[in-house]
């Protein structure tokens, strides 16, 4: 095969088709209409009332088996088998990039996106509305019993001190993962084990690092980016530093690690399960 | 000092103007070594420059001298330059540029038909090559063209595939005596793969070899029933030449479908194989296969490195390569007899080779429905981008890639110019892989030193009579090493991913170094 990382044509020219290729498809829909009316009016009506209470159908009844059979035969190439992404991008999140709600997915599986992701032209609706069941069922979150009450899981969140590391709702400080829209990133289910056993919860690229300078001094944080020569860290006041690796004493790598602590033994299990309740509710702003 | 500029800069004009170049000048390149006239710089493959300016001493004080700003991004050119004129492509693109600025002297493109869909690859083009007063073109539509060196008219174009088929070209043609040799892409879109010779002057297909044979042909049976009409075997990479000996030498891509390897039973002659070719009919004199019915996706997707050494006390022509299956090979060019061969990287898949080069396969090693865990990654320990050989220290350099990965197994049914790789993988996670820059021996694979890299790289070597080891990293970095030691000497961050080869060559008889690091292409020197 022929691999690359490669994104890289010519986008003007690119886009400059798209747009004539939208424009040509509105220009025969509008022809299409216009004999329709003319000509063919009964009948039109009878197909685009068909049509319409097909595409309803459609929507309904989208299969995402249907459509995880198509993903792995056409897009696991660069998203992953699972969609947790290889040379393209991960799939399993609430917001995608290129695809803020459904419609919109559509139109990125047909496009394409150019240079890096080829077109699905080749897909008829029913594979396109599939395709679109599965990648959104990658990444619901499936609602889990939530017992606990949110009034007093957000005293929790106060009395806590989660502000201390996390920012929600434009409020805390911004050293842990924002907490804003935690309810539609993560299961309840989840979240309970955050609280209660940090480790065994962390992403693939969370790395916490220790680095020590030749003058003694130690700087621990979350690693923010790391090439082969450099790395930056993000220490816990959400100051960041920079380092030449060759330039330190020692760097080390703290995997396994996490600065958050583990809650279980300080918060009683109601108070754990009323904290998991008030985050499950973040569900961002609109 | 502007009237000073003003004759330099015609005088250059001039040498440019009649910088025609007849392939006696490629075949000695070593002459003149300010110039890059074709992809690895000599025909062998050996991406090494004899300029040695910049040294292990000095390489701490390079500066980038200019920049220049390509229209599409993440480029892989590997630019040519002719007497102080850089030629430089992109998809269905191609410009030159002044070497002592960057600034823009010409450009041509040719529109991407908009039915045109790249399979399994991005829009990329790898560089030019120049012959006589043309320089010759690959574009992804799967077209060859031949552009006026001195002002990028076109003058002919030939087609070389159809792309409706999933044909397509990412590959910097070849120049040889006369004749100019291309590949093509597409052995994740079930074409039959070949490749092909044009005359230089008229476009006119001289041959063409086809890299799975048909029926009737030696080899068609190594296809299970109609398999070879959809096996892929492309040929994306460009080859090397050994002018003496008249034979073109050119890595063969993947089987397909990629991950089902039950639906084409069979060695799958020529897939991941090296051919040599005679450079006059294109008939083939020798080939050999790396991977014998590959189901990983591991093409022997490498410009093979041609080199003579003693092996046994005997002056032996040598072609040597890292494959994209983790094993180093040497082999002799005349007859492709295997010599020596071993891993240069982490690989689970084979307990070595036997005495005649071929893996002895470990069991369950193909992709499964369930996957299957296995070292190296569809990419390979090493793809596409240079490896380089040092004539000075007789080392063989190599970007290496330490990463595995879970493959699956699943359906794909053949539709003409769609998908067909039948599954795919999964990477383990970032911090369970890395990468590396290798130095081996050349004539065993030996490793002599490793200097580590943050992340599998996607960037060629480039090594230099100065001493040095050039490579570029994921992260952006562009980095010089000691071609002795492997020890780090110098880095420069791109911004931006590194995804090309570098090259070395002059300026008013300065030495400059430059690399495409994504949408930008840098110039260093002092």
């Amino acid at each position: 095969m022929t691999p690359c990382l490669a994104r890289g044509t010519l986008p003007d020219i690119l886009q400059n088709f798209r747009v004539l290729r939208r424009v040509t498809i509105l220009l025969a829909k509008m022809l299409r209409l216009i004999v329709a009316v003319g000509l063919l009016l009964p009948l039109a009506v009878i197909v685009t009332l068909a049509g319409q209470a097909k595409t309803k159908k459609q929507t309904a009844t989208a299969d995402a088996a249907a459509g995880k059979k198509l993903f792995e035969e056409h897009c696991a190439l660069c998203h992953g088998i699972d969609g947790r992404g290889g040379r393209g991008p991960s799939l399993n999140r609430v917001h995608l990039t290129h695809a803020a709600d459904d419609e919109a997915l559509k139109g990125v599986i047909m496009d394409g996106i150019a240079p890096n992701m080829p077109q699905g032209w080749y897909f008829d609706d029913d594979d396109v509305a599939n395709l679109v069941a599965f990648v959104r069922s990658l990444s619901k979150v499936r609602p889990d019993p939530i017992p606990g009450d949110v009034a007093r899981g957000a005293s929790v969140y106060v009395k806590s001190g989660c502000s201390g590391c996390h920012i929600l709702d434009g409020a805390g400080t911004g050293y842990g993962p924002d907490l804003t829209a935690i309810g539609e990133r993560r299961r309840a289910s989840f979240l309970q084990q955050v609280i209660s056993k940090p480790p065994a919860a962390l992403p693939e690229d969370f790395l916490l690092v220790k680095a020590t300078t030749p003058a003694g001094e130690t700087v621990q944080g979350i690693r923010v980016n790391e090439d082969s020569f450099t790395i930056q860290i993000k220490d816990p006041s959400g100051r960041y530093h920079s380092f030449r690796k060759d330039e330190l004493t020692e760097l080390k790598k703290l995997r396994g690690e996490t600065p958050m602590p583990s809650f279980e033994g300080i918060l009683s299990a109601t108070e754990i399960q009323d904290l998991v309740a008030y985050l499950a509710s973040q569900r961002g702003k609109p | 000092m502007k009237i000073i500029f003003g004759t330099l800069l015609s005088a250059v004009f001039s040498v440019a103007a009649l910088g025609q170049v007849p392939f006696e000048r490629i075949v000695n390149a070593d002459k003149e070594p300010g110039n890059w006239m074709t992809y690895s710089r000599d025909l062998s493959g050996h991406r090494f420059s004899p300029l040695k300016e910049i040294t292990t001493e000095n390489v701490g004080n390079l500066k980038v001298q200019w920049a220049f700003q390509f229209p599409n991004d993440a480029s892989e050119t590997s630019p040519l330059v002719v007497d102080e004129v850089m030629y430089i492509t992109g998809p269905n693109w191609a410009a030159a540029l002044d070497v002592h600025t960057g600034r823009r002297l010409w450009s041509w493109n040719r529109a991407i038909p908009k039915d045109y869909h790249s399979i399994g690859f991005g829009l990329v083009s790898r560089g030019p090559t120049v012959l006589d007063d043309k320089l010759y073109v690959a574009t992804m539509d799967c077209y060859l063209v031949a552009l006026d060196l001195k002002s990028g008219a076109e003058i002919w174009s030939s087609k070389v595939g159809d792309y409706k088929l999933g044909y397509s070209m990412t590959v910097a043609p070849l120049a040889i005596d006369g004749k100019i040799v291309v590949g093509v892409s597409g052995g994740e879109a079930g074409i039959r793969g070949f490749l092909d010779a044009y005359d230089a002057k008229t476009g006119k297909r001289a041959w063409r070899f086809w890299t799975i044979p048909g029926p009737g042909e030696p080899g068609n049976e190594t296809w299970d029933g109609d398999s070879w009409k959809t096996g892929g075997a492309p040929t994306w990479v460009t080859g090397a030449y050994d002018p003496e000996l008249k034979l073109v030498y050119w890595g063969v891509g993947n089987p397909g479908p990629d991950w089902d390897g039950e639906v084409r039973k069979g060695d799958n002659l020529y897939s991941c194989s090296f051919v040599a070719l005679e450079a006059e009919t294109g008939k083939l004199r020798w080939y050999f296969q790396f991977t014998p019915h590959d189901t990983h996706d591991w093409d022997a997707a490498h410009t093979p490195v041609l080199f003579n050494a003693k092996i046994d006390g005997r002056e032996r022509k040598l072609i040597a390569s890292a494959n994209r299956n983790a094993f180093y090979y040497v082999l002799d060019r005349e007859t492709g007899e295997f010599i020596a061969g071993q891993p240069y990287a982490k690989e689970t898949w084979a307990s070595g080779l036997d005495p005649k080069g071929k893996p002895i396969k470990l069991p369950d090693s193909d992709p499964k429905e369930k996957g299957t865990l296995v070292w190296p990654n569809m990419n390979g320990a090493t793809v596409w981008f240079s490896q380089s050989y040092s004539p000075e220290t007789g080392l063989f350099y190599v970007a290496v890639r330490e990463i595995g990965s879970r493959y699956f197994k699943r359906e794909s049914r053949y539709k003409p110019g769609t998908l067909f790789v039948a599954g795919g993988e999964d990477e383990l996670p970032p911090d369970d892989v890395w990468g590396e820059i290798r130095a081996l021996e050349a004539t065993t694979g030996d490793t002599k030193w490793i200097f580590k890299l943050q992340s599998p790289p996607w960037a060629g070597v480039l090594s230099t009579a100065g001493g040095l080891v050039f490579s570029g990293s994921d992260e952006g970095n562009f980095y010089a090493l000691d071609a002795r030691t492997g020890k780090a000497l110098w880095d420069f961050q791109t911004g931006g991913t590194i995804a090309a080869n570098p090259i070395s060559f002059t300026v008013n008889g300065k030495q400059r170094i430059a690399i495409s690091a994504n949408r930008v292409l840098y110039v260093f020197g002092f």
